[in-house]
């Protein structure tokens, strides 16, 4: 059964069009406003992080935006809460590391999602050979569970992780941690067309995508982008009024490299 | 059969362990699975390593017996002296395994994490030795507070940055070790410090240890006629403690781990997933990891390595606390009967020892001296005032 969130990529990408998933660290002051700001200007689904004290896969921006939002007292149950209450029209999707859900319990974590509104979860650090349980409460729950494929994957991994994979397919755009580069890394594009190759549900490359240039061109091989620090950094710069115009800026790119 | 638990793939000790790290270091964790095990069944592999422990790092260790400490405390106290290999610690065992590996391997440069700096300098040892380009991750606060070992990692051609993120300490070191290897995984191998992280290395850094446990199985059956009635460690992620374990686990000898009581994670931790492992964790009630607080910065840890957590999971290993004052006093203890100075983290393992010998009167106790204290002098000169 396809879920809200591949459905609704899936309207984008059957209409000739690429997706746009802008993160936003969840409980960062003012962070529900950039959420609204990603839905109003153009963005197909939203990734909410909920911050950990220990986020080995973030690099400066994202790390310094949930020590932020931890100081400033952002719990999952908090963040969770108010999702709950929000209608912004886009799914969400909530980015989390595992001890979160671990330390929750599999089975209830995956029905605070739901009960928040909430269509999927990425978890980095749950590989798929640890995944099993968590999948299985997701699945049960109606949960979605996005699967990153990585560039260091040999051709044999990648089919397993993309079958594993609801949602949508997250290519991880070069070897490293998330934050913003000065050109898109050739591991991208290679990377999404092998992972393009292997599946027919939705791929979106993240990961160091880092302006609407880089965007389009991440997205001629792949079916869309998610932009993560770039985000961010606008968020902590200039509000959400920045994040309104960039979201605007990248989806204005997308649609007319159509 | 024996307790030592050799994990299979998927690196579980009971129900600790596990692999939990980002997709794009799933291949290279099962790369050097199966290096690591092609390497341990190679006799050439295991001899080359012997040489090396043996002609560099000086093993095998000695034994000594404390006289005046054993009549003082009315036990019979014996200490296994890792302190005396080359570079003052144990860590010299693990590092010098992981450095052959990886040229092994064809990785041209390691990183590593390091809190006390003992494993930081044992890493930047082995790569001077094999040639090898060697960055080290140390938390600001651990950088100020072990400023000799600092400079010793630089002397030795290492690369060392100090970690700002969380709470500047171990913990944020070895995330930030983990941050460089996800983005240099084709070139370089992570020469992680202790019994912990993802599988392989609990398996693997046991491994390389186990090398204190079997010579001090064999040494007090020469020195004793049998095995000791007790055998102490310190506790941080716990290699050293696996490494004297490990030559103990399966004879009728009480197991026991010092934790610092700031950073007690079997005392104080449930089960959670840190840095790649299923393990005891000191974590608040949203799963949020919490900051240790400990006077010894190599035991500075909120977490333990997943084969303390399964030892004390079935009862075969106890992990009781000490706390700073303790350990202050136990560490001029040392200094005052015995003429060593021991590393702040081994004063935790000596504390122990002191507080409770009372309950171990006429009692055979082996201590791992996992390290020498010189590292510590500054510091305990800033804690003691001037002496008198």
């Amino acid at each position: 059964m396809t879920g809200k969130l591949e459905q609704t990529l899936r309207q984008r990408i059957d209409g000739g069009g690429k997706c746009l998933v802008p993160y936003i660290t969840g409980g960062y002051p003012g962070w529900v406003d950039s959420l609204r700001a990603c839905a109003a200007n153009g963005a197909d689904a939203i990734e909410i992080g909920l911050p950990f004290s220990d986020p080995v896969m973030d690099g400066p921006v994202i790390q310094a935006s949930s020590q932020v939002a931890l100081d400033s007292g952002a719990t999952p149950v908090s963040i969770l809460h108010e999702i709950r209450t929000l209608d912004v029209g886009v799914p969400l999707v909530v980015m989390c590391y595992y001890n979160t859900v671990f330390h929750a319990g599999h089975e209830r974590f995956a029905q605070d999602l739901v009960a928040a509104g909430v269509s999927a979860a990425i978890i980095p650090d749950l590989p798929l050979e640890e995944s099993g349980d968590w999948c299985a409460a997701a699945d049960k729950a109606g949960v979605e569970t996005v699967m990153l494929a990585a560039p260091t994957a040999p051709d044999e991994r990648l089919p397993r992780v993309t079958e594993r994979a609801r949602g949508f397919v997250y290519s991880v755009g070069l070897l490293g941690v998330t934050g913003e580069r000065s050109s898109l890394s050739s591991t991208a594009t290679a990377l999404a067309a092998r992972v393009k190759k292997v599946t027919t549900k939705p791929v979106l490359v993240g990961v160091g995508v880092s302006n609407a240039e880089q965007a389009v061109e991440a997205s001629k091989v792949s079916d869309g982008v998610i932009m993560g620090a770039a985000v961010v950094r606008r968020m902590m710069e200039g509000g959400s009024e920045a994040v309104a115009s960039f979201i605007k800026e990248v989806r204005t790119a997308l649609d007319s490299s159509k | 059969m024996s307790v030592l638990v050799t994990p299979g793939s998927d690196g579980r000790f009971g129900e600790f362990g596990g692999r939990f790290v980002p997709e794009t270091l799933v291949p290279a964790c099962q790369e050097l699975e199966a290096a690591f095990n092609d390497a341990w069944a190679d006799p050439s592999f295991r001899k080359e390593l012997d040489d090396v422990l043996r002609e560099y790092a000086g093993r095998p260790s000695m034994l000594t017996e404390c006289h005046n400490l054993s009549e003082q405390l009315g036990i019979r106290l014996i200490l296994k002296r890792e302190d005396l290999n080359h570079t003052g610690s144990h860590k010299i065992n693990n590092v010098l395994g992981q450095a052959l590996l990886a040229k092994r391997m064809g990785k041209k440069r390691i990183v590593a994490e390091t809190g006390a700096g003992q494993h930081g300098v044992a890493s930047a040892t082995a790569a001077a030795l094999f040639g090898l380009e060697c960055k080290v991750y140390m938390g600001e606060v651990d950088v100020a507070r072990q400023e000799l070992n600092v400079f010793r990692m630089r002397l030795l051609g290492s690369d060392v940055e100090a970690v700002t993120s969380g709470s500047r300490t171990l913990k944020d070191a070895v995330n930030e070790a983990m941050r460089d290897w996800v983005a240099t995984v084709e070139s370089t191998h992570y020469c992680l410090g202790s019994v912990m992280g993802p599988h392989p290395y609990p398996y693997m850094v046991r491994q390389f240890h186990r090398v204190i446990g079997n010579e001090a199985f064999s040494q007090c059956n020469e020195m004793l006629g049998t095995n000791p009635d007790v055998v102490v460690a310190c506790v941080g992620g716990g290699s050293n403690a696996m490494g004297i374990f490990s030559g103990f686990v399966d004879t009728n000898a009480r197991l026991v781990g010092v934790e610092p009581a700031g950073g007690a994670a079997v005392t104080r931790g449930q089960p959670g997933v840190v840095h790649g492992m299923k393990s005891y964790l000191m974590q608040d009630e949203f799963g949020q990891v919490q900051e240790a607080h400990s006077i010894s910065a190599g035991l500075d840890y909120p977490g333990v390595g997943p084969e303390h957590s399964y030892l004390a999971s079935i009862g075969r290993a106890e992990y009781p606390t000490v706390t700073d004052d303790e350990v202050i006093e136990a560490f001029q203890l040392m200094a005052r009967s015995e003429g060593i100075i021991p590393a702040l983290e081994c004063a935790h393992a000596m504390a122990w020892i002191t507080r409770e010998a009372h309950t171990m009167k006429g009692k055979t106790v082996l201590m791992n001296l996992s390290g020498r204290g010189d590292k510590d002098v500054g510091q305990m000169m800033n804690v003691l005032g001037g002496l008198k």
